[in-house]
């Protein structure tokens, strides 16, 4: 085939490597890469701010530590309240923040990726409602611990998920139909826990509506594990299933007929999108706009056409991070839940997304 | 399972049953695709063209019935295996948001790469061939979104022909294209048919393009082929009254000789 394609003259060598990417050959063509510059800078930049947020987030605050005394202080040396401070309470924090707005971040990606809608994040498709539902009955109903909550959400969040994607499916899902659907039954579920608040204990309701905001405060070295045992698995098979995700954005037929396996394909990537998903809110609840946001401004940022999960791991990761400073520093000694931050920066994110697109199309 | 029902034709389906859900599209429907032919299909809207072309592409999974390619199949061999074998541009197909003309056309090589190797020289040469032999190569650094109607449909076509498979199938290339890019579109298909050896299967809605440029013309109705063959042969006034219902004319085409349909003017007799 390769020679009744040959070109009629010479082509100009590098025409055909898209804008903006390098091809890298190694070991005599065995490896060969696109790699983009623009996307490697964007990479690195989000890693060193989230390593300052990081380092700002151990070192400042009412007790203060130098930056010298913190390396001594996570191996437990050192002055005790440092090794307090580090140990027991800022880096569990940090640590936590980090994993789960990487899991909010892919997740986010992979659940617009496959609805094809900016909107089809968890937050808005019914994950996020279907696991506040699950807790809330379990605080309110069984009165149980952190563990029992936790999981009362991941299995609210699997379950309508499940039925969010079974009521969307004819002929397999359509993005703008999941995104329909998903609005209709959070909205359902919305009313249920709103109807079990007021019908409960004023302290559970409050307990209730405290974990429904998400919030990192008093994480451990318990939450650190889940959400990085749960990324160290899920984040590899997403990673792995990403250029073919990428694929699917030209449409079911295109990528079919390129030879990617829609159909699997869908089906991975969703049940590791959802309990990436699961776990991030279990470890600190349904914290709001990380999901919708991060991968929209990851793929502005590396200005790839299309999804980029490192990317939007990363954004997610620093934005949770630098919102969760943000929460406890800015109205100091009062410490705000992280989910009001990310609401606030995700919102008015949502809006700006929106009104500039509105006036792209009109103009 | 292994021979191939019709010699001469590498893609061939017999007794298909083609439905979505419950809806059957046509039923005990054999079609087989002449190798190294100009193939078009055409019919009246929603008769079932697209429908028989995903079936043949493997898209749409026939509710009963086998469609086979190169004897085999096509559901039996791996998925890039066929797109190696068998482009298909389907009737619409979306370009992300920002995604460059080459970037767009570079993931045509999808069927011929792998974990390691994404982006070879050879990858990188056949890129280069298919935006040349489009015409997109001066595009190759713009934005698809920025593109006209006429432009974008020839960068599709350039991903497809990346995909450096013998047999492609295309539908409607050129529905929304003025006439004179319909022309330079219709054209570069013959060339691919003549000149490289192409087996084409294309969607056409214009019955005179399609006489025109077919070597060999499958007309369906409601699901069925109601007639196939050269177009010189089987388009008949009859034929097109009876699948268009629409009272012609045929006359030669000036140009080419091959038949040219002329709707019957019927304003006199409706006053
Ligand atoms: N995804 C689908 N689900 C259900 N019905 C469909 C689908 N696609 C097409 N159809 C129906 O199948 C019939 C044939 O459609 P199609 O093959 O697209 O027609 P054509 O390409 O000839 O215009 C139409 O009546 C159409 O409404
Ligand atoms: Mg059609």
């Amino acid at each position: 085939m390769s020679k009744t394609l040959a070109p009629p003259r010479p082509t100009p060598t590098g025409r055909a490597t898209p804008r903006g990417a390098l091809a890298v050959r190694l070991f005599g063509e065995r490896i060969s890469l696109l790699v983009r510059p623009r996307t490697v800078a964007v990479c690195l930049a989000l890693v060193l701010v989230g390593v300052l947020a990081l380092a700002v987030t151990v070192t400042v605050g009412d007790y203060e530590i130098s930056l010298a005394a913190v390396p001594g202080a996570i191996l437990g040396y050192g002055e005790r309240l440092d090794v307090f401070f580090v140990q027991g309470v800022r880096l569990p924090r940090a640590l936590t923040a980090i994993g789960v707005g990487a899991a909010l971040g892919i997740a986010g990606s992979v659940f617009q990726s496959l609805s094809r809608n900016a909107l089809g994040s968890p937050d808005i498709i019914g994950f996020t409602s279907g696991a506040a539902t699950g807790a809330v009955l379990v605080i309110l109903v069984l009165g149980a611990g952190r563990l029992a909550v936790s999981l009362g959400a991941i299995a609210g969040g699997l379950l309508t998920a499940a039925i969010v994607y079974l009521l969307a499916m004819k002929n397999g899902v359509q993005g703008y139909r999941l995104v329909l659907v998903g609005i209709g039954v959070s909205a359902m579920l919305g009313s249920v826990r709103d109807y079990l608040l007021t019908r409960a204990e004023l302290t559970d309701a409050l307990g209730a509506q405290i974990w429904m905001i998400g919030s990192l405060n008093s994480r451990g070295w318990a939450e650190v594990a889940a959400v990085w045992i749960s990324l160290a698995v899920l984040a590899p098979v997403l990673l792995a299933l990403g250029r073919r995700l990428r694929f699917m954005e030209l449409g079911d037929d295109t990528a079919q007929g390129l030879g990617v396996p829609i159909r699997s394909t869908q089906i991975w990537a969703l049940a590791a999108a959802s309990a990436l998903t699961g776990a991030a809110i279990a470890v600190a609840g349904p914290i709001g706009f990380v999901a919708l946001a991060a991968p929209q401004i990851a793929r502005r940022l590396t200005r790839t056409g299309g999804t980029t999960l490192v990317g939007s791991a990363l954004t997610g990761a620093t934005l949770l991070v630098v919102a969760d400073l943000v929460a406890l520093r800015a109205l100091a000694p009062t410490q705000l839940p992280v989910g009001v931050v990310t609401a606030v920066i995700g919102g008015s994110y949502l809006i700006w997304l929106l009104y500039t697109e509105w006036r792209g199309v009109r103009a | 399972m292994t021979t191939p029902a019709d010699t001469g034709s590498r893609l061939n389906g017999r007794d298909l049953t083609l439905a979505y859900e419950q809806r059957v599209i046509s039923q005990n429907l054999a079609v087989s695709i002449p190798d190294n032919s100009f193939t078009v299909i055409v019919g009246p809207n929603a008769c079932g063209k697209s429908t028989l072309l995903r079936a043949l592409s493997r898209t749409l999974k026939p509710a009963h019935g086998h469609v086979h390619l190169d004897g085999q199949v096509i559901g039996s061999y791996p998925a890039k295996e066929v797109a190696r074998r068998l482009g298909l541009l389907p009737q619409t197909s979306i370009a992300p948001d920002g995604i460059g003309v080459a970037d767009l056309v570079a993931r045509g090589r999808f069927p011929h790469q792998g974990f390691l190797r994404q982006w070879s020289a050879q990858d990188e040469a056949v890129v280069a061939e298919a935006m040349d032999a489009t015409g997109v190569t001066a595009l190759a650094d713009r934005s698809v979104d920025e593109l006209s109607g006429g432009q974008r449909q020839r960068v599709w076509l350039a991903m497809v022909l990346a995909q450096q498979t013998p047999l492609l199938l295309l539908d409607e290339p050129t529905t929304y294209l003025d006439i004179a890019h319909q022309m330079d579109m219709l054209d570069l298909c013959a060339d691919l048919h003549a000149e490289r050896g192409y087996t084409l299967v294309a969607v056409l809605h214009d019955l005179n393009h399609a006489c025109r440029y077919a070597s060999h013309l499958i007309v369906m109705k409601e699901g069925a082929i109601v007639a196939e063959g050269d177009p010189a042969k089987v388009v008949t006034a009859e034929l097109v009254e009876e699948v268009f219902g629409l009272p012609v004319r045929i006359i030669p085409d000036p140009e080419t000789g091959t038949p040219m349909i002329v709707p019957v003017d019927r304003r006199g007799a409706a006053r």
